[in-house]
């Protein structure tokens, strides 16, 4: 399973890329191996506030359906509207298809993620 | 006549052999003697169907109907003339079930009546999606304050006190158990207070929910009340509109509605006591995910037929279900093919004419029923078939005089508006002539 480097991750698989004070957010390839075909992403609006661990996106396979949780406060400031029209795209490249930039909360937060050595660590467990 | 049990003694005898047992007794042999009943019940005894025909036969003919009288009762049901091709497809065999299509795409015409309700539905409202009905017109407005609550992630309802009050109670019944607020705006000379809808209007706003022509029979300023209702972002403007009226006025989706509902009962549908009715609800594009319910689409099989599947459903209501904002998954499945007939029975010009009629004839009864003075017009305001008068004769003295000639009165505004004192709300069908409304004026102006 293709892991970025530079990247923060969390357990359920979401990836963050930090860049000053704002971070782009999007699934891991782990994520969309796991749900398959994705026919539709639901995405926030600008402006919606979110604290980490609170649903922010949901993302629908034709097998299934989940929630993206939010890795760390923040507040919303550009969606993906590209995903609207072509949700496959995250199937072709979940890293280049980000879902949501967001302006972050409160730095510190990152601490709680997973460096990309620290998840392919935590996928070779899962496996 | 001897109970319709098939079993001799014989039969019994031998299965409780089987299962080792001495009598039917001993299967009751664990409940406590002191809580057995010892007697036979307290039952009428058996009738033969030749008798229990007869006694339901009597018992129907204890209820007086709209087929005895001349109704003009409306407030939320109206006698709509319903051509008798309607009645002949819905009691089709291969149709007659008011219940969801299991093995959806087995049933191939009911997916196909459901797809072209829809497009119906579409058409007159003037919106992208419709669903495949819910139970009626109250349910159709909890659902989309549940679905506007949904969307924007708000729990604030404003509703018009000019929307059907049990539409209303509907409304805050479910509401209540969701943790939605709901506030209502008192009306204004029988529509919807627009300074008193502006102060309420906020960022916790969910849904401004209108009905027009409302409950009065008025029509409201649906424009005005879209632009308040979207001077927040995101807040929803909902509308719960009269079908037919849809044959003259502006659709709602026209006017900036996002969710548009209404009941479908004036589609062809009996006033049958109450029920079972049709909620119709449809909505733009965007919004088609959060649709509660389904959405039937057309497509082309495997050799190129044409043919119907089940293309959307909320998937809340399966793999979600805790985030489910609804439990409709079935719908009014032979209501829903009554309206679809009914609509495409009368056409474009059809329904038109049925709207025309109606309103044509609710002005002259409005204008005969007012000329001397007696009863005056409790607001003057445009209406549709329905509009509200008053006298200083009480509205239940009324009703009662009307019935001892054979005619349904209108509906006694105090009820559930008690600052309408002695209101009376007239519906007018174009099934009323022009000699019962003027029998209707002339024993009105006759009451003392």
């Amino acid at each position: 399973m293709k892991v970025v480097k530079d990247l923060y991750y969390t357990e359920d698989h979401e990836w963050v890329k930090v860049e000053g004070g704002e971070a782009y957010i999007g699934i891991a390839d782990y994520a969309q191996d796991q749900l398959g075909d994705i026919v539709y992403v639901e995405l926030p609006e600008i402006d919606d506030e979110f604290e980490q661990g609170e649903a922010f996106s949901a993302v629908e396979s034709v097998k299934a359906a989940a929630d993206v949780y939010m890795p760390i406060d923040g507040k919303i400031i550009e969606i993906n509207e590209e995903l609207l029209d072509d949700p496959a795209l995250l199937n072709e490249d979940p890293y280049e298809n980000w879902l949501v930039k967001i302006e972050i909360a409160d730095k510190s937060q990152l601490d709680d993620l997973m460096t990309s050595e620290e998840y392919e660590k935590f996928l070779d467990e899962e496996a | 006549m001897y109970p319709y049990i098939p079993n001799t003694k014989e039969d019994e005898q031998r299965m409780l052999e089987v299962i080792g047992v001495n009598s039917v007794e001993d299967l009751f042999s664990d409940i406590p003697e002191d809580v057995k009943l010892k007697r036979d019940l307290n039952l009428n005894s058996s009738m033969s169907e030749l008798e229990v025909a007869k006694y339901m036969k009597k018992l129907a003919e204890s209820n007086t109907t709209i087929d005895d009288l001349t109704c003009f009762l409306g407030a939320g049901a109206y006698d709509h003339y319903i051509p008798s091709i309607v009645g002949h497809i819905t009691s089709r065999s291969e149709f007659y079930t008011s219940y969801t299509p299991y093995q959806a795409e087995i049933s191939q015409g009911t997916l196909q009546y459901i797809f072209e309700y829809q497009t119906l539905i579409c058409n007159l409202t003037g919106m992208d999606v419709s669903n495949a009905s819910l139970y009626d017109g109250g349910t159709a407005i909890a659902e989309a304050a549940f679905m506007a609550s949904n969307i924007t992630r708000r729990n604030k309802i404003i509703i018009s006190k000019t929307v059907n009050p049990e539409y209303r109670k509907v409304l805050n019944t479910y509401a209540h158990l969701q943790s939605i607020e709901v506030v209502e705006i008192e009306d204004k000379e029988g529509v919807t207070d627009l300074e008193e809808l502006k102060k309420h209007v906020d960022a916790k706003t969910a849904a401004v929910i209108v009905q027009s022509p409302n409950f009065f029979g008025i029509i409201e300023d649906l424009e005005a009340i879209g632009e308040i209702a979207h001077s927040q972002k995101r807040t929803m403007f909902v509308t719960s509109v009269d079908p037919i009226s849809l044959g003259i006025l502006k659709s709602p989706g026209s006017l900036g509605a996002d969710i548009v509902v209404g009941e479908g009962q004036p589609l062809g549908i009996p006033l049958s006591f109450g029920g079972p009715y049709l909620g119709f609800m449809a909505t733009k594009k965007a919004h088609m995910r959060k649709l509660p319910g389904r959405i039937v689409g057309e497509t082309i099989d495997v050799d190129g037929n044409r043919a119907f599947v089940l293309t959307l459903q909320a998937r809340e209501q399966h793999i979600r279900r805790e985030k489910a904002t609804s439990n409709i998954c079935s719908n009014q499945g032979i209501n829903t093919l009554a309206a679809a007939v009914y609509l495409v029975t009368l056409g474009k010009k059809g329904l038109r004419e049925v709207a025309t009629q109606a309103t044509q004839k609710a002005h002259y009864a409005f204008k005969q029923i007012t000329k001397s003075g007696k009863y005056k017009p409790l607001f003057d305001k445009p209406f549709f078939k329905e509009f509200a008068v008053t006298s200083s004769i009480d509205a239940d003295k009324i009703n009662n005089k009307l019935l001892e000639e054979k005619i349904l009165g209108g509906y006694s505004l105090e009820k559930e508006y008690p600052q309408y004192k002695n209101g009376i709300l007239y519906a007018v069908t174009e099934k009323r002539t022009k000699e019962e409304i003027d029998t209707l004026s002339s024993i009105l102006e006759g009451i003392i």
